[in-house]
């Protein structure tokens, strides 16, 4: 029996030869031979030619998700030298400044990756700069996400996990943060040893579990260690993971427009051209980020020296993304109340723990609460533009002023020294500006989407500004409107119309107060201030009616043809090849 | 005329004496001396100048420079919101070259803090004028180089001391001046300013005493080698390169963010769109096609 007869694995026939590839293709047979074995070719048949929407903003998870891959490559490579030990050694290695002086191996190793290590310094500097960007980037594209309404049905659990992510992804970073044992992570953790300890009652216990005894201990570091290698990114790989199977399993959104609907997604297959897209885009992510790390410097360890309780520098801040945490810590009053000898801290309770809690909520329930509020159980893969849901996008932009404004706070003393003003002037103004100025915000925005609805509405009905502009015969001057493309218009009119919810009569007719009116009272009321003022999409009628409206103008003046004033002739409803202006 | 003559008689009787050559060597050593005193340039005086003339002159450009706010004799003046210009009696010379020599003093306008600026006297100046608030009371002397720098000890010595000056700095400094020396806030709108050039013997005068809101680190306290180990380890860090990169302010991680948003997210929001408008190339016209997901 010839080889030849051996690549077919049914035989169908029992005649001479089975038909055969002329020449075979050496990637076709490996990829034969694997499919053979593991019967991925269904699988991938399918999934290799799914079609994804092309916009940059749906690319904006993507910097998350590289990022965290450049950081699963530099961290392995750190931790092939790094030390999780808090164990005293005297430093030996390259750094004039600190030899000879007692630190924790922690510290000293962090010192050897980042001068007697080749490329060691580059590795941790990418390391920390993808982190920055990492959350930078899951931040971003929640914000995309939540301003198109893409967290809609069926996608809320999609969204819980994202804010799961992104909260996992702010440990995991605090927890990087505080390994090398610096004088910076030393004080990060201390503050972090204060908001533990200002739980009410067990405080003290859950600290010295943590510390293992008294803060610092020698427990904490190769504790965070776990946390930081094996723990967190753990969960992280899994949480991915599901996003992104929730992903492929909804299909992406797609923005509105002719021949997208809610059932079908218009866009590239995934190979090859997202393959490339997004295979390339990984390079980019790694090479801006190695630009950092090459170019940029940050944490320099080697100049806030070993941990030690006595020390503190000036400019001590954490991370970014732990600012807003900084800063309702900076801004917050000293309120504490003393209860039989025992101290309750609400300076720290507050602003440490009770806010990043509430603000999670707000973030996690959105979508239930919108929900329930519209009333709407339909499913959503068409994005709503954000002044398409004006409260909704102000209320992001409210919230990104309190984050902004708190960040700014907990950069308080920076901002002092480099525009030269008065800390303590820009506590007292943050501390009435974090409820001021989200409100302003909120309204402003909210105004804004608004006017900007009201002038799709100019452009749906009376069309878009030609720029010609006509001189009427009795000297007035107007510019001409023509009518938005069909496809435009399309565009514009894609989306619903928003119903304002009516929670009905109190009380039915016998004066008996319905079940849970109160509640239904509320739902009407959010739905009223969500919706009440936006502007509806014109009907049909509407459109036809400003349609006809304005082929009556054009009627009335079609009398005039060929004897209007010069000029007229180029009034944008014709065309123009050869027209010139009438010499008289 | 006849007397002169006798005189002059009476002189020339002399004119072979044993002590006539030595005499009219002695007075014109002493004509020379008062022609040259008369006529050589005003400089040459100062060297020799005394300390009282020294004090004179610092005191001509105290009244006129500083006793607006200080008072005549330097015992400072109140006014009616507390104190205007403290008293400078007992400061030493040492506070006197760190204020002026640092520009600081004279103030440009009242405020929080004075600011350094550019000197307003020359060096000969800044010295009178130390003097004469050194003779208002005892204080600290302006340090000799020897006090503030590591000329002298040996390589490993040096070394050692460096090692040292950055552990005393971290305890002592970093709390204010940020662990980079590029200063930081202080209540109120007082500051620590930066420490990146400034002169060696400013460092060692400022510790010595505590100017602003600065606390005072007196020899006692501090030794003067270990302020001479602190300076050295700030000029060392001057001198080593950055080795991160651009170290973006030397400010910590609020720069950072800053960077990592503006620079990196911002460039990489950047190419997204970039990528996103680029469409498929190829030879065949492509339509974007429709897949009706299963």
């Amino acid at each position: 029996m010839s080889s030849e007869n051996l690549t077919s694995s049914v035989a169908d026939t029992n005649a001479g030869e089975p038909a055969a590839a002329k020449k075979g293709n050496p990637a076709g047979k490996v990829a034969n031979w694997a499919d053979e074995r593991l019967g991925l070719a269904t699988l991938a048949k399918k999934n290799l030619r799914k079609v994804f929407p092309d916009h940059w903003s749906f690319m904006l998870g993507e910097i998350a998700l590289w990022s965290f891959v450049v950081l699963l490559l530099t961290g392995v490579f750190l931790s092939l030298w790094f030390k999780p030990s808090m164990a005293e050694v005297e430093y030996m290695g390259s750094y004039d400044q600190l030899r000879g002086v007692p630190m924790s191996e922690a510290y000293a190793s962090t010192l050897d990756i980042s001068f007697d290590v080749r490329g060691g310094l580059l590795m941790r500097q990418m390391h920390h700069w993808s982190a920055m960007l990492f959350i930078a980037a899951m931040l971003v594209h929640m914000m995309r996400v939540f301003l198109t309404g893409a967290f809609r049905k069926p996608r809320e659990l999609n969204w819980v996990i994202g804010g799961l992510l992104i909260l996992l992804g702010i440990l995991e970073g605090f927890a990087g943060y505080s390994l090398p044992d610096d004088l910076l992570s030393g004080t990060g953790l201390r503050i972090a040893d204060g908001l533990v300890k200002a739980t009410p009652v067990l405080g003290t216990y859950m600290s010295f579990f943590m510390f293992g005894g008294e803060f610092p201990g020698d427990d904490i570091i190769p504790r965070l260690y776990i946390v930081h290698v094996l723990l967190i990114p753990g969960l992280l790989l899994a949480l991915i993971g599901a996003h992104m199977l929730l992903l492929v399993f909804h299909k992406h959104t797609q923005w509105p427009g002719p021949g997208r609907t809610e059932k079908n997604v218009v866009g590239y297959p995934m190979l090859p051209v997202y393959a490339a897209k997004a295979g390339g885009f990984f390079f980019i992510v790694f090479g801006v980020t190695a630009l950092m790390g090459g170019l940029l410097s940050i944490n320099p360890v080697w100049k806030y020296g070993p941990y030690d309780p006595s020390k503190v520098t000036a400019g001590s801040q954490p991370d970014w993304y732990m600012g807003i945490a900084e800063g309702l810590l900076r801004i917050m009053p000293g309120i504490e109340t003393h209860l039989w000898g025992h101290t309750l801290s609400w300076n720290v309770f507050i602003p440490g723990q009770l806010m990043p809690i509430v603000l999670l909520m707000i973030v996690l329930s959105w979508p239930f609460l919108e929900a329930w509020v519209t009333g709407d159980k339909r499913e959503h893969h068409l994005l709503q533009r954000p002044r398409n849901a004006p409260t909704r996008t102000a209320f992001l932009a409210a919230m990104m002023s309190i984050y902004g404004l708190l960040w700014a706070a907990g950069g308080n003393d920076i901002l002092a020294v480099i525009f030269h003003l008065n800390l303590n002037h820009i506590t007292y103004f943050m501390r009435v500006a974090v409820f001021v100025v989200p409100v302003l915000v909120f309204i402003l925005t909210r105004r804004w989407c608004i006017s900007l609805q009201r002038s799709d509405e100019a452009r749906l009905l009376h069309g878009y500004e030609t720029g010609i502009i006509m001189r009427s015969p009795e000297g007035g001057y107007t510019e001409r409107h023509l009518p938005v493309s069909e496809a435009s218009a399309y565009t514009l009119t894609a989306r619903q119309r928003d119903q304002v919810y009516d929670a009905g009569a109190d009380a039915d007719a016998n004066g008996v107060s319905r079940d849970g009116s109160r509640i239904a009272r509320i739902r009407a009321r959010l739905s009223r201030g969500m919706f009440e003022n936006n502007v509806q999409k014109p009907t049909a009628a509407e459109i036809e009616d400003a349609h006809h409206h304005a082929d009556e103008v054009h009627e009335l003046e079609h009398a005039m043809e060929g004897h209007s004033a010069d000029g007229h002739q180029f009034d944008g409803r014709h065309p123009v090849d050869g027209e010139e202006l009438r010499n008289h | 005329m006849r007397l002169l003559n006798r005189s002059a008689g009476r002189l020339s009787r002399h004119r072979r004496g044993p002590l006539a050559g030595l005499l009219v060597l002695l007075l014109g050593l002493i004509l020379t001396g008062t022609v040259y005193a008369a006529f050589s340039p005003a400089s040459a005086t100062k060297a020799g100048k005394s300390d009282e003339e020294l004090i004179q002159q610092g005191r001509e450009l105290f009244l006129v420079g500083c006793a607006f706010c200080h008072g005549q004799n330097g015992e400072g003046v109140k006014s009616s919101k507390g104190q205007y210009g403290p008293s400078l009696v007992g400061v030493g010379a040492a506070a006197v070259d760190f204020q002026v020599g640092t520009g600081r003093m004279p103030m440009q306008q009242p405020g929080q803090q004075a600011l350094a600026k550019k000197k307003v006297y020359t060096d000969e100046e800044i010295q009178a004028l130390a003097a004469y608030v050194a003779s208002l009371g005892p204080g600290p002397a302006i340090p000799d180089e020897s006090e503030y720098s590591l000329e002298g000890l040996s390589e490993e010595e040096q070394r050692e001391a460096i090692t040292k000056g950055g552990q005393l700095f971290l305890t002592n400094c970093t709390a204010c001046h940020n662990f980079d020396g590029s200063g930081g806030a202080m209540p109120n709108g007082k500051f620590a300013p930066s420490l990146k050039g400034v002169e060696k013997r400013h460092i060692f005068e400022a510790m010595l005493t505590g100017p602003q809101q600065m606390p005072v680190f007196s020899n006692d306290v501090l030794h003067p080698e270990d302020k001479a180990a602190i300076i050295a380890y700030l000029k060392s860090t001057e001198d080593t390169p950055e080795y991160g990169g651009f170290g973006m302010g030397g400010l910590g991680p609020v720069s950072e963010g800053m960077f990592a948003w503006l620079v990196g997210i911002g460039s990489l929001v950047g190419f997204a769109f970039w990528i996103a408008s680029h469409t498929v190339r190829s030879k065949k016209k492509t339509a974007p096609t429709e897949g009706t997901e299963a």
